[in-house]
């Protein structure tokens, strides 16, 4: 169990969505879902698989449009952004996808040196390498600098992939199934570094995930989503002491029991 | 009533309808390639790496076709002006051959494969996978990074490789010229130059900038929208060669009736 997190601000919104709707064709993914998340803390989204749990954090970064609702991120309406603006929000967003999606003909160095140069080209190589050592470090993984994401283990290059959007500085950090695919340990490892990347880095998190044990470890907060809406949300064990929804005692069963 | 639950109705009916869709959404791709190819910064660096893939790297490909296709036509058409007595005219006939259709047309047809096929698949692994999503979060500008560095590149090093096709290919022809009838290099190039006017150079060089750009918008537009996984890297390489052939030939029917018409 995650302990308390006295460093969330509970006046301060980052993030406010309001009766989100999305569609992709005659699929309802979304049917009019509401979140906050505030300064400091990290609030986990779990869900079944195809429940519209990542289109969800891709509506919040700008990579999807609504069909209707709004989606307020640090005091601006996302889907009302223009190019510019929008590109200016997304240095304040870090997004982490599922399989670290690094850049397979750069090397990790090259990876997070990337978006430094494209949006900083002033900094000088020095100053790249000082930030790419002080962000490898935090994810524990220095000595791969050299190497090429086709050589890294899933575990690594999700972690490179938290370390190239920690380069940028973000104020949010939206993670998609941070854990999955990974062994008990590495995802125990990955929770851990979350929960470092909260701390040190002082990033608002959601984090979407199925894994109950990575929902418990990481989160101040649970959504539960089922069929495009939440169902549920508060803390762990508020959401799942009252086990009458079908889908929570699923997911808690097939999570602890087995 | 929810906004999901709104009918979605065909205007015509839906394949009709997604045809039309997808002719508006290649138009607005070509108008924002020249919208960002105007449009500071200019990655200059990934675009000469782009040049080097395109440009260089099919050097060899390129060689090896247009020097034989030089040497097959001249020793094809040898026997047809044998029989008048006129193989005097071989370079002539080789060069207005080689200069007004071969160079282009080979040039095109094997970029096309190589080059169309490897960016269509490139920037579909890029789009299943991510990356492109990646750097679009990142406050990265795909479209500019990957898009339009790609298509210039195909756009500036097609006509410089068809130069380099023509050469190589009348460099075939006078092998097999100068082994059957010992014709000098000098000859043969005043032979060959005689009925090449400034109108032919100036067309073929029109019909490769058209053919690289076309290469380069298929395969990045099959790239840039890939979808279906693995499975649509596969569709976005295929699409994009055939496609892309398909249109070097349209164009190259429409380009000929043209040039025709002014000569």
């Amino acid at each position: 169990m995650k302990p308390f997190t006295p460093e969330i601000d509970w006046n301060d919104k980052v993030i406010s969505v309001r009766g989100l709707y999305k569609s992709f064709g005659s699929n309802h993914v979304l049917r009019g879902v509401d979140l906050d998340l505030f300064k400091g803390e990290n609030i986990v989204v779990l869900g079944r698989s195809g429940t519209g749990k990542s289109v969800l954090i891709k509506i919040i970064a700008g990579l999807l449009k609504p069909d209707a609702g709004t989606v307020n991120v640090l005091g601006q309406e996302v889907p009302e952004l223009g190019s510019t603006a929008l590109r200016e929000l997304r240095l304040k967003i870090g997004f982490c996808f599922q399989n670290g999606a690094l850049y397979d003909s750069m090397t990790v160095g090259e990876n997070l040196a990337f978006p430094l140069k494209r949006n900083n080209p002033k900094m000088s190589a020095d100053q790249r390498r000082r930030l790419i050592d002080i962000v490898l470090d935090a994810v524990g993984l220095s000595q791969t600098v050299n190497q090429m994401p086709a050589e890294l283990s899933g575990g690594q290059r999700k972690r490179i992939g938290i370390a190239r959007t920690l380069i940028l500085r973000p104020e949010i950090m939206l993670y998609d199934e941070p854990t999955a695919g990974l062994d008990p340990i590495t995802c125990t490892e990955i929770n851990t570094l979350i929960n470092e990347v909260q701390k040190r880095f002082k990033t608002s998190s959601i984090i979407i995930t199925h894994d109950l044990t990575c929902a418990r470890a990481t989160g101040d907060k649970i959504a539960v989503m089922k069929e495009g809406a939440f169902i549920r949300k508060g803390d762990f064990d508020a959401v799942f002491s009252e086990n009458d929804d079908e889908l929570i005692r699923e997911f808690y069963d097939y999570n602890f029991i087995q | 009533m929810e906004p999901n639950d709104q009918p979605e109705k065909p205007l015509i009916s839906s394949k009709v309808d997604a045809f039309f869709l997808s002719i508006y959404d290649i138009f607005r791709f070509i108008s924002r390639f020249f919208r960002e190819v105007l449009r500071p910064p200019l990655e200059v660096q990934e675009f000469i790496r782009q040049c080097f893939m395109v440009g260089y790297k099919s050097l060899a490909l390129i060689s090896l076709t247009g020097f034989i296709t030089g040497l097959v036509f001249t020793k094809q058409s040898r026997p047809s002006l044998a029989e008048f007595g006129a193989t005097s005219w071989l370079p002539s006939l080789i060069s207005i051959a080689v200069i007004r259709a071969l160079a282009p047309l080979v040039t095109a047809l094997i970029c096309a494969g190589k080059v169309g096929s490897s960016i269509g698949a490139e920037l579909a692994s890029m789009k299943v996978t991510e990356q492109i999503d990646a750097m679009e979060v990142s406050a990265i500008n795909p479209f500019k990074y990957l898009v339009v560095t790609r298509i210039l590149a195909c756009t500036v090093c097609l006509p410089l490789l068809m130069s380099y096709t023509a050469v190589v290919g009348m460099m075939g022809s006078y092998l097999d010229i100068h082994l059957n009838e010992q014709t000098s290099f000098i000859a043969f190039m005043n032979k060959a130059f005689a009925n090449i006017s400034f109108l032919d150079l100036a067309s073929s060089f029109f019909k490769s900038v058209c053919f690289g750009f076309t290469i380069g918008v298929v395969s990045c537009y099959q790239g840039f929208n890939a979808t279906q996984g693995t499975t649509g890297v596969g569709k976005a390489a295929n699409v994009s060669v055939v496609i892309s052939m398909f249109l070097i030939f349209i164009e190259e029917v429409v380009i000929v009736q043209i040039v025709n018409s002014i000569r």
